[in-house]
């Protein structure tokens, strides 16, 4: 097969901070080293894209020497932390913004969906906003009128169809954008994140509609997600992109399980406290057997959750929140403090705070954690990067577990 | 498995394979007109979104455009007629100012719409990509609308001061109407280009546009005749592109005006030389302004 897109080198550079005065005579500067045919003084000071760690310029590059090759008709789903240069490696490739170096070069008409819906007008129908939509993204008037009963089948929105979309819900709304974009007549189409909306139903009928264009019409995809459910029903290889560079390609399965295991960081005494500029941050984590103290945890164990929390003033009325998900990104459930009004004091310096549980309701098997500190009007501090932990099969336990169609917990229960 | 390993190939030669090549630096020379010929289409719907969505829920609909200039001139009839008494060469006052108002109306607008249109339209811009030049040109178009749209109320106000007999002829002229459009349109256009580009970086000229525009105003033959200008500026005022076209349209619709085809043939150059210069500096800024606005 050929290769449809083709990226070699390619870099993108992005100025951090604050545009402003100091911009002027920075350009100056710029432009007389261009003139002499030197590197941009800026540019030369070259970090990766680590949110975490301050860097000492304020250029960063969100994407670094990418080189790969994507074949005609592949379905490629690009996974990456946030930040990691993936919605950049999109941007690039739909030619919203040009790269700093490095070529992209592609067989055929690109097709971006990085937001369904960009130029709908809530004050045009919905026929003429499927003509601008559709024209915005690349699509001639002519092809419009040929696909038009299609795309107006497919969102299922024909009796609203001369309605101002201002008037739609937006469940109707999400469903007439995709549709436009689903039918584009591009070569390559890159989807990003469109899946995240509209209802289970709907979201069902746009993953089959995206594994309909790369596998029936043959067309390329590229598919950026969190989801990575989506990814793995609908990709055939993946990219992992790491602080703007490229970590791993492969198969799917792969590169999910890969992605999955590097999210593990364990779950204790391993999360990187950013402090700067906050009124409270996250030092450490424990997550525990209430009665051992033992990070091994079996399904329907009782667990305490400890979080040490560290404040750089006196705090009143804190709540402390944990989002439990699982590897594919689902949040399967929250506990908070808030639901149950338990607010917090926190005092100078170090805190701890323990949420405990009568049982874990979780299936054997890996789940991240996300940790709220914050009140009723800010967020003091927020983690979800890759805070994973595991779940056991109890050792006397040889029965039967939910699968996938029985729900995702396994909440303890007695029989009488 | 569907992606090939890594290979750097030399770049060069084979780019003639693919069908799109994407680089850091576009070329120099390039109008990117091609482009904006496959999104033709997009030009007009771009056109009918802003019309119907001006009048969309509003009672008197396209009547709305009428109102401006009408009160523009009556005020202009009252303060420069009347109050300072500038001449308008014989002519009924309303239908000079009403000429040089609907004009100005048109460039200016042109200008100040063109002269945010990256800022305006960030969220699209920021999503798809397509000749944002298509963008610019539709404010051109849909302003033109407007502008027809007044020209019809100038004309009906001249059909009334006909009937009273006022003393104003239409000469030749007229037939330079449809040039003296394009002028303005481009010299609007190529104008807002240059200062939207500059403002995705610099906000602060932003501000400068609404009142240079005024200043520019009292710079052109907008409110006074170029014969009534004084002695030492009239040669400047002459070289403002902007004077030969409007003082070439009240001489083709009033029969009073200054004509020069110096004068005219200064204005068309100073034109084409802006309009493409914005082009230029238009299409570079638009592969990174994104990332800055």
């Amino acid at each position: 097969m050929s290769v449809a897109i083709k990226i070699e080198n390619l870099s993108k550079a992005y100025q951090i901070g604050e545009i402003s005065t100091g911009t002027v005579s920075r350009d100056i500067e710029r432009w007389w080293a261009k003139k002499r045919g030197k590197e941009d003084p800026f540019l030369k000071i070259g970090e990766a894209n680590d949110r975490s760690t301050k860097g000492k310029s304020d250029v960063v590059w969100s994407l670094r020497d990418v080189n790969f090759e994507i074949e005609q008709g592949a379905a490629v789903g690009i996974i990456g932390r946030n930040g990691a240069g993936k919605s950049t490696l999109l941007k690039l490739l739909s030619r919203v913004t040009a790269p700093t170096s490095g070529i992209i070069k592609a067989k055929g008409r690109i097709a971006s969906l990085l937001e369904v819906g960009t130029g709908f007008h809530p004050d045009l129908t919905g026929r003429e906003n499927i003509f601008l939509n559709g024209a915005i993204l690349g699509m001639r008037k002519k092809e419009i009128e040929k696909k038009f009963d299609e795309i107006v089948d497919f969102a299922g929105i024909e009796r609203y169809i001369d309605t101002p979309v201002k008037r739609y819900s937006s469940g109707m709304y999400v469903r007439l954008a995709f549709a436009v974009a689903a039918h584009l007549d591009s070569e390559i189409l890159i989807v990003d994140e469109v899946l995240a909306v509209g209802d289970a139903e709907f979201q069902k009928k746009c993953l089959g509609k995206m594994g309909q264009v790369s596998v029936g019409e043959g067309r390329t995809v590229l598919f950026v997600s969190h989801n990575l459910n989506s990814i793995a029903t609908l990709c055939t290889s993946g990219i992992i992109l790491q602080n703007g560079e490229l970590a791993l390609k492969g198969e799917i399965s792969e590169v999910i399980s890969r992605y999955n295991s590097e999210r593990t960081n364990g779950h204790s005494k391993r999360i990187k406290k950013i402090s700067e500029g906050k009124k409270a941050w996250l030092c450490d984590v424990l997550i525990a057997e209430t009665k051992t103290g033992s990070e091994f945890i079996e399904a329907n164990d009782a667990i305490f959750i400890t979080v040490e929390v560290e404040a750089s003033i006196e705090l009143e009325n804190v709540y402390i929140g944990f989002g439990i998900n699982d590897v594919y990104g689902y949040r399967i459930f929250t506990l908070f403090s808030k639901f149950f009004n338990k607010k917090y004091s926190l005092k100078k310096g170090l805190n701890n705070i323990t949420c405990t549980l009568n049982s874990m309701p979780l299936k054997p098997g890996n789940y991240n954690v996300e940790i709220f500190i914050g009140n009723d009007f800010e967020t003091f501090d927020y983690y979800d990067s890759g805070l994973q932990f595991e779940i056991l099969t109890p050792a006397d336990y040889q029965f039967l577990l939910p699968d996938q169609s029985q729900g995702s917990v396994l909440v303890k229960q007695e029989w009488q | 498995m569907n992606i090939a390993t890594n290979q750097i190939h030399p770049v060069g030669s084979e780019h003639a394979e693919w069908d799109m090549v994407i680089e850091p630096h576009g070329k120099i020379l390039d109008f990117k007109l091609r482009d904006v010929w496959h999104y033709r289409d997009l030009l007009w719907l771009l056109v009918r979104r802003d019309f119907v969505s001006f009048y969309k829920q509003t009672i008197l609909g396209p009547f709305w455009f009428f109102i401006q200039p009408l009160f523009t001139t009556l005020i202009y009839t009252f303060i420069f007629g009347n109050l300072a008494g500038i001449s308008t060469e014989g002519i009924p006052k309303p239908l000079f100012y009403m000429a040089g108002i609907t004009a100005w109306n048109y460039f200016a607008e042109c200008l100040t719409k063109t002269s945010t249109v990256f800022k305006d339209n960030s969220n699209v811009f920021g999503k798809v990509y397509f000749p944002r030049l298509i963008m610019p040109l539709s404010i051109v178009v849909s302003t033109l609308i407007k502008f027809a749209v007044q020209m019809l109320m100038f004309l009906i106000l001249m059909g009334y001061y006909g009937l009273k007999g006022g003393s104003f002829h239409i000469t030749s002229y007229l037939l330079l109407f449809p040039f003296l459009v394009i002028l303005m349109a481009l010299l609007g256009l190529g104008l807002g280009m240059i200062i939207s580009a500059l403002t995705t970086k610099y906000r602060d000229l932003v501000f400068l546009v609404t009142f240079g525009i005024q200043l520019l105003m009292y710079a052109t033959t907008v409110v006074y005749p170029l014969t009534a200008a004084p002695e030492k500026y009239k040669f400047l005022i002459a070289l403002n592109p902007m004077t030969p076209i409007i003082e070439t349209l009240r001489l083709g619709f009033l029969g009073e005006g200054s004509f020069s085809w110096v004068y005219l043939g200064a204005s068309t150059a100073i034109t084409l030389f802006i309009t493409l210069f914005g082009i230029l500096i238009f299409n570079k800024v638009e592969r990174n302004f994104i990332d800055t606005i």
